[in-house]
Formats: structure tokens, C-alpha cells, sequence
């Protein structure tokens, strides 16, 4: 895994994913109705992808394609140059809420995909990602007793835990509030140059794109096609009032067929 | 409770207390005007308790009625939960036999009484039978409706960690219905122990029902009669009060509260 890619993103070596001609029919009421058109993407090791669109666009249609809970209709998705024919522990789905599993502590949650790990290495792992998402204190809570961020982080504890190399996020911090999301960003990018984990998320944030991505895939509205591809050239941490940053908002707000004025 | 004011502690006793006494007094005097030779004064029914326990045939009947009820009641939920769980997860079998299910279904178990005694003669099996199919079929449907109520998401992360079905079914799809299984097997419960009394005053010679039945064919023993039935409030009422208790296990709580 190259170092360099998080500074200088998008290095061509062999894709970790590859996306190539993908297109998804829905079947509703006996008719097709097709969501994604010929989808081509290559995403590398250790990239942080977002996938933004319009409402409705069929954003998280592509990402349960690519985490193989969806069969195309046409095309395929390879992760590292093997067919994706359903989902896999080694890449983990992240949803938008209530995808924790409220029977189980914070501890539970985080053990549940390491019941086959030996006591005390499972146990090692639980502690880890409790502190990595900041859960100390919390290992024998219900989610019921925890905040929306700290269920979402929760979840991502839950995802990490099982070592995938692919993290997909379903617009994870959408039903949170503005100052949360905000915090949750950077305790993302803070995982996410931690563990090196290759990341696509999306999201219908245009700023929660420009702030976290590599590079931002712009779809169309349906059927999604991939519109653009925007690289984000700018260092983390990220000045989010810096001319550069506000150039590629306003940039993927033009993508979006959005004005910047009000 | 939909007052704002909160009731002090005194008081959340002392005016249940009230209404009781009042419900005795009112009986009392009700016995006392109407001058009845039949019908029993709290004062009897009370000596009529006490001469029960002396005898110590109240705690053999007790026992065998509580005894009827847990296994007739542990089969329902041995049998009921895993047939529940599977039918929920396969809507094509449970279309297959869910007719069935809904004929036999409002069928009180009462009318099942002489079927039983055919099958199992006069004793415990045919008591236990009967509480066996009340209970069944509450358990059997909350399982079901449990289960296709499990959110997608639950099923889908479980997936997304590799679980085979069967993992699937015990460590995602269960523990998500749970809640309201219990809720089913709580109405079970309840239908169990309305269901072992009747039984016992016909297919069984044995038991709390057969005690009120037997109270009134041995020399209309009316203040013993009652008596067996307050017995058989307060237990049915402790049965309920204990399995209450299992909502508050923090593992299914959330599944009773009215936020998350």
C-alpha cells in the first residue's frame, strides 16, 4: 500500500475496485425500471471515493451493487480483480441509521462479526476500536443510552472491527445534526488516516464531499450516470474557507445543476 | 399515565386500598340485606382459605394446576417459537399453511375438552393438551409477525458479516423479534391459565379448577368456592407481575420503550 496516495489521490496502480459497465434494473409492478446506466469507475487502494447526485439519483443503488447487495443487470463490479457476486466481511456496509443492533452493548455490537477469533484477541479487537471511536466508558451501554453520533461511530467500530478492506457508507451522518456531522467528519478522516481503509461514501452533502474526498464522483439523475469525476487536490487538514476549497464547492454545486446564490 | 401530576407514594397505595375495602364492604352488606343462604361473606370465604391451607389440599392443587401450566406452556413455547421463527422466515411455507393455522386458530380450547379426553382419557396429558393449544397459537403468531418485522437493515448487516442462515435466524433475526414474541408469549401466559381452570373442571381430578367444581358437587361449599377462585386471581396475577419483570432484561427493554 502506497503512502503518498492519500496526499496525491487517484495513482493508477491495480484498481481495489473497478466498476466497469454497470447498469441496475429495478422491477416495479412488472415494469423496468433501470436506476444506473453503465457505470465505469476504478477506485485505489486506500482512496476515499463520495458519490454525490442529485435526490433519488440511485447514489446508494450503486453503492449496494458494489457491496454485492444488489445483482446488476448488466455489467460487473471487481474488488481486486474478483467478481463481487454477494456481500462480504471483507467489506463492510455502513447505513444511514438505526443499523446497530440495539439488543447488544457497545461491546456486543463491536464483537459481533469476531465470534469465530479466539477469547482474548476478540476481546483486544473490542477494546481497540472502542478507543478509536471514542466509546471508552460507554463498552456496557445499550444503544438505546447512546447520542446519534455516538451510534453511528458505533457502527463504524462495528464495521472496522472485522479488519475490511472496503468500508461503504450510506450517507452515514445524514439524520444527525449540523454540529455533529461536522465533528463526525473529522473523526472519520482522523480513522481513516489511521487504518487505511479504502472508503466510499455517499453522501448529499456537497461540503461533507469537498471536505473528506479524494475525489467526488458527480451521477446524474436517473439513470445515474457517472457525470464527473472532481479531484480534490487540496491537503488534509483541509482550510474549508481557502479559495482553492471554495473553487471545487462552487465547481460540484455547478455539477449538481445548483446556483450558488439564494 | 396522562395527569401531570404525579400521585405521592401514600397515595399510590392508599387509594387502591380504598376501592378494595369499599368492594368488600359493599359485598359484605350485600350478603347481609339480601340474607342469601348460598353465597359466601368475605368473613366465610376468608375461614373457607384458611380451612384449605389446614387441609394442605390447597397446595396439591395449586401445584398440579401450576405444574399443567408450565409444561403445556414450555411446550407451546418450545414447539411455537422455532415453528414461528421458520414460518416468519419463509413467507411461501407460511402461505402454505397459514389457512389452517387461522381455522384452528379461534378455536376455543374448551370445545377441544372431549377430543382431549379421547386422546389422553381423564388426567394430566388432556389438561396439558388443552393448555398446550391455547397457548400455541399466541406464541406462534407473534413469532411470525415478529419476524417479518425485523428491519432489512438488521438482515442485511448480519449478512454483510458473513452469517449463514441459521446464524442469521439466532443471532439477528431472534433477538429482533424477541420483544414482541414475548409480548405473545406474555397473552399466551395469561390464556394458559384461564384455559388449565376450565380444563380441570372436567378432564382432570386434580388442581384449582377441579376444587371450585368439586367445592360446589360436595355439598355446596360456596365459601370454598370462592375462595379457590381468589386463589386462582392472585396466582394468575403473580404470573402476570412475573413475567413482566423479563421486559425489563436490558437486552429486550428497547424493544419496550416508546422512543428508539
Amino acid at each position: 500500500m502506497s503512502q503518498t496516495q492519500e496526499v496525491v489521490p487517484g495513482i493508477k496502480s491495480a484498481p481495489k475496485l473497478q466498476a466497469e459497465h454497470l447498469g441496475v434494473v429495478y422491477d416495479r409492478d412488472g415494469q423496468s425500471m433501470p436506476v444506473l446506466d453503465d457505470i465505469n469507475l476504478q477506485v485505489s487502494d486506500g482512496e476515499f471515493i463520495c458519490l454525490v447526485g442529485p435526490s433519488g439519483c440511485g447514489k446508494s443503488t450503486l453503492l449496494n451493487a458494489m457491496a454485492g447487495f444488489l445483482s446488476p443487470a448488466s455489467g460487473s463490479v471487481a474488488i481486486d480483480g474478483e467478481t463481487v457476486t454477494g456481500p462480504d466481511p471483507r467489506r463492510i456496509l455502513v447505513f444511514q441509521e438505526r443499523g446497530v443492533f440495539p439488543w447488544l452493548t457497545v461491546e456486543g455490537n463491536i464483537g459481533f462479526g469476531l465470534s469465530k477469533l479466539p477469547r482474548a484477541e476478540r476481546e483486544q479487537r473490542i477494546a481497540h476500536y472502542v478507543k478509536t471511536v471514542r466509546l471508552e466508558g460507554f463498552e456496557n451501554s445499550y444503544p438505546s443510552d447512546l447520542s446519534g453520533g455516538m451510534k453511528q461511530r458505533l457502527q463504524v467500530a462495528r464495521a472496522l472491527a472485522v479488519n475490511p478492506d472496503i468500508l461503504f457508507l450510506d450517507e452515514p451522518f445524514g439524520a444527525l445534526d449540523s454540529i455533529t456531522r461536522v465533528i463526525m467528519r473529522g473523526e472519520l478522516l482522523r480513522i481513516w488516516q489511521a487504518e487505511r481503509r479504502t472508503i466510499l461514501f455517499v453522501t448529499h452533502d456537497i461540503d461533507e464531499a469537498v471536505q473528506l474526498a479524494d475525489r467526488v464522483v458527480v451521477l446524474s439523475s436517473r439513470p445515474a450516470r457517472i457525470q464527473d469525476v472532481l479531484t480534490i487536490d487540496i491537503a488534509h487538514p483541509r482550510n474549508i474557507s481557502s479559495p482553492r476549497y471554495l473553487e471545487l464547492r462552487d465547481e460540484l454545486l455547478k455539477q449538481i445543476g445548483l446556483a450558488y446564490e439564494i | 399515565m396522562s395527569s401531570m401530576i404525579k400521585p405521592r407514594t401514600w397515595e399510590r397505595f392508599f387509594w387502591p386500598l380504598i376501592a378494595a375495602a369499599l368492594l368488600l364492604a359493599l359485598w359484605h352488606y350485600s350478603v347481609v340485606w339480601t340474607a342469601t343462604k348460598v353465597f359466601p361473606s368475605p368473613m366465610s370465604v376468608e375461614k373457607g382459605i384458611v380451612e384449605l391451607f389446614h387441609k394442605h389440599v390447597l397446595w396439591a392443587d395449586i401445584e398440579d394446576s401450576l405444574r399443567r401450566v408450565a409444561i403445556g406452556f414450555g411446550l407451546a413455547v418450545v414447539i411455537g417459537v422455532p415453528l414461528g421463527l421458520s414460518l416468519g422466515w419463509y413467507p411461501s411455507a407460511n402461505q402454505v399453511v397459514n389457512p389452517v393455522i387461522q381455522i384452528v386458530r379461534p378455536i376455543s380450547p374448551i370445545a377441544w375438552i372431549p377430543v382431549a379426553i379421547i386422546f389422553f382419557g381423564v388426567g394430566d396429558r388432556a389438561a396439558i393438551f388443552l393448555v398446550f393449544l391455547g397457548s400455541f397459537f399466541p406464541i406462534l403468531v407473534a413469532c411470525v409477525s415478529g419476524v417479518s418485522s425485523v428491519p432489512p437493515i438488521f438482515r442485511s448487516a448480519g449478512r454483510n458479516f458473513g452469517l449463514s442462515t441459521p446464524q442469521l435466524l439466532a443471532r439477528v433475526v431472534f433477538p429482533a423479534a424477541l420483544p414482541q414474541i414475548l409480548i405473545g408469549a406474555r397473552l399466551a401466559l395469561g390464556i394458559a391459565w384461564l384455559v388449565v381452570v376450565a380444563g380441570e373442571m372436567i378432564a382432570v381430578d386434580s388442581g384449582l379448577g377441579y376444587l371450585v367444581i368439586d367445592s360446589r358437587n360436595s355439598g355446596k361449599r360456596y365459601d370454598l368456592v370462592v375462595a379457590a377462585m381468589l386463589m386462582i386471581g392472585v396466582i394468575g396475577l403473580t404470573l402476570d407481575f412475573c413475567f413482566r419483570r423479563l421486559e425489563k432484561i436490558k437486552s429486550v427493554r428497547w424493544g419496550f420503550r416508546d422512543a428508539s
